[in-house]
């Protein structure tokens, strides 16, 4: 699953033919309790791709996001980012947690994630948000991220809304401004759970246009959507979960104009 | 008072007794304010890191911390605060000179100050333990999964996300406990504490003027209010900053 017509720009992504793995993950379980919610998926991201998860409303697909950079603990399975194993250890009770919460820490400080309700930080402004983690966590110079943030509020086109407050903003300016936040970590791979769902049709728009572009010039990225169309246009890979597992996967020409399963057949059918 | 005056020389000279150097009474009442404000100072910031860590203990804690702070909130915040007072002061006095002793070493004098600040501290950190528990499970959780997403180490995501989020919703239960510190202040006086209440007690006793000592030291404790009210009212509006305020959205 190479991107055919990306060029990346991004020194952290290398030209080669065969682009390194971002994100490995095998066999991935995850059960909240009795409910069993991700039965052994596997994925692999390789820098350039754009993979986009599909399903229906509690399939798992924001559940097997969260478990890559552990904001869920899965219960068992490999995952593996930037090449390096997430070491586990079990928790006496059926579960796993990180054995190192430093490696943690360090591994999510490199992906962006976007929120599907922004989740700004309300207590900053847009600017103090996009450079609070590369000045806090990463170590950068004050100067220097302010920089690069507002290189980042021009590129979601939000340069005058530097200064203002989040609950200012509409939908559509918050989740751009996420963006710019998630973008202002050089993430290695960047990870959107539904960026459009809690939009207003109309701002739908603006922020499709802003993930579109960065697809375009080749950022990793793991896109939960509901916007098949989207989808369709913007990805490289295309997985189909349900009930937890994938159902099927492809490209997106493949899985959406023949797709083999009786069960994506219907959901295309619903969701369009 | 020259002739001809409309207030009479009696007048004057009981007020004259407010004088800040002797014979008048001003500079002791003084002095007690400002033994007042120290304490209440010192608990205030006392109860603010017991509270801190109660309310962290209280969220995330271990069973164990969870149980011990339980206990300590449902306790302090059960008994009368003059009992506790005289509990904590005399007690606890007692205890570190007996400790002292069977370690072998001469008792000493625990400061007045001192022991009014750490037994007025603990009583306003159960309280503080409250309203922070509180404001902080206000803070939307969104917020904190993002400094989580984000690779924030818990510290870091204390200093730089928890606390400046939850003071909007927190501010106005501090600065009750604000308030209810300064005035608390007056009943270290059962233990012999100079602090204002007591130090306008024997002003008062002394000259018999007690009309005129209640009233200004009343006066004094009003003024410490209006002056907190004023703070209180711009460290709000510094909190409230990313928030629209509540009568533009009602408009
Ligand atoms: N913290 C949790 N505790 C218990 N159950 C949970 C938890 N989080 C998710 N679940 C359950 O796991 C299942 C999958 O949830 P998930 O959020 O991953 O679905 P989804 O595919 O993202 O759905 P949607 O499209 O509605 O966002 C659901 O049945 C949900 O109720
Ligand atoms: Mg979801």
């Amino acid at each position: 699953m190479t991107v055919s017509d990306a060029v990346s720009t991004d020194p952290l992504q290398p030209q080669s033919a065969e682009q390194a793995e971002a994100i490995h993950v095998w066999n991935l379980h995850k059960r909240f309790g009795a409910l069993e919610v991700l039965k052994g998926v596997s994925m692999t991201a390789r820098d350039g791709d754009v993979v986009a998860l599909i399903g229906g409303s509690g399939s798992g697909k924001s559940t097997f996001l969260r478990c890559i950079n552990f904001l869920e603990n899965p219960t068992s399975g490999v995952i593996r980012i930037n090449g390096e194993d997430i070491e586990m250890v079990s928790d006496g009770a059926g579960g796993q947690y990180p054995a190192n919460r430093r490696q943690i820490e360090r591994i999510r400080s490199r992906l962006g994630m976007v929120f599907q309700n922004f989740n700004l930080w309300q207590h900053m402004t847009l600017l103090q948000n996009v450079i609070e983690v590369p000045v806090h966590v990463l170590g950068m110079k004050r100067d220097e991220a302010i920089a690069i943030g507002e290189q980042l509020l021009e590129r979601v086109g939000l340069s005058a809304k530097r200064d203002v407050y989040p609950a200012y903003l509409s939908g559509g300016q918050q989740q751009r401004g996420a963006i710019a936040r998630a973008l202002a970590i050089q993430p290695r791979v960047m990870l959107f759970d539904e960026p459009t769902s809690a939009l207003d049709p109309e701002l739908v728009g603006e922020v499709l246009k802003v993930i579109g572009d960065l697809a375009k010039e080749g950022r990793t990225m793991l896109l939960v959507t509901h916007e098949m169309k989207f989808a369709r246009e913007v990805a490289s890979h295309v997985m189909y979960l349900h009930n937890g597992i994938v159902e099927e996967e492809g490209p997106p020409e493949e899985l959406f104009g023949s797709p083999k399963s009786e069960r994506l057949k219907q959901f295309i059918r619903t969701v369009s | 008072m020259a002739d001809g005056s409309i207030i009479p020389e009696a007048v004057w000279q009981t007020l004259a007794l407010l004088s800040p150097s002797p014979p008048g009474w001003g500079g002791n009442l003084l002095r007690g304010l400002l033994h007042s404000l120290q304490i209440a100072l010192g608990a205030f910031g006392m109860g603010l890191i017991i509270g801190t860590l109660g309310a962290y203990g209280k969220l995330y804690g271990s069973p164990l911390v969870r149980d011990l702070a339980g206990i300590y909130t449902t306790i302090v915040r059960a008994v009368p605060e003059l009992v506790l007072i005289l509990l904590l002061y005399y007690a606890g006095t007692d205890l570190i000179n007996r400790t002292l002793e069977m370690a072998g070493y001469q008792r000493i004098d625990v400061s007045g100050l001192v022991a009014g600040i750490v037994v007025l501290g603990f009583v306003q950190g159960a309280y503080a333990t409250e309203v922070l528990r509180g404001a902080i499970k206000a803070i939307p959780f969104g917020e904190i999964e993002a400094a989580r997403a984000y690779g924030m180490s818990p510290t870091l995501m204390m200093r730089r996300i928890t606390l400046p989020s939850m003071l909007p919703y927190a501010l106005p239960g501090l600065a009750n406990l604000w308030l209810i510190a300064t005035k608390d202040t007056a009943l270290l006086a059962v233990v012999g504490f100079s602090e204002l209440t007591l130090e306008t007690r024997q002003a008062a006793g002394t000259t018999k003027a007690y009309f005129l000592f209640f009233i200004a030291a009343g006066a004094l404790y009003l003024l410490i209010t209006l002056f907190s009210n004023v703070l209180v009212a711009r460290i709000e509006k510094w909190a409230r900053r990313g928030m629209p305020s509540i009568r533009e959205a009602r408009s």
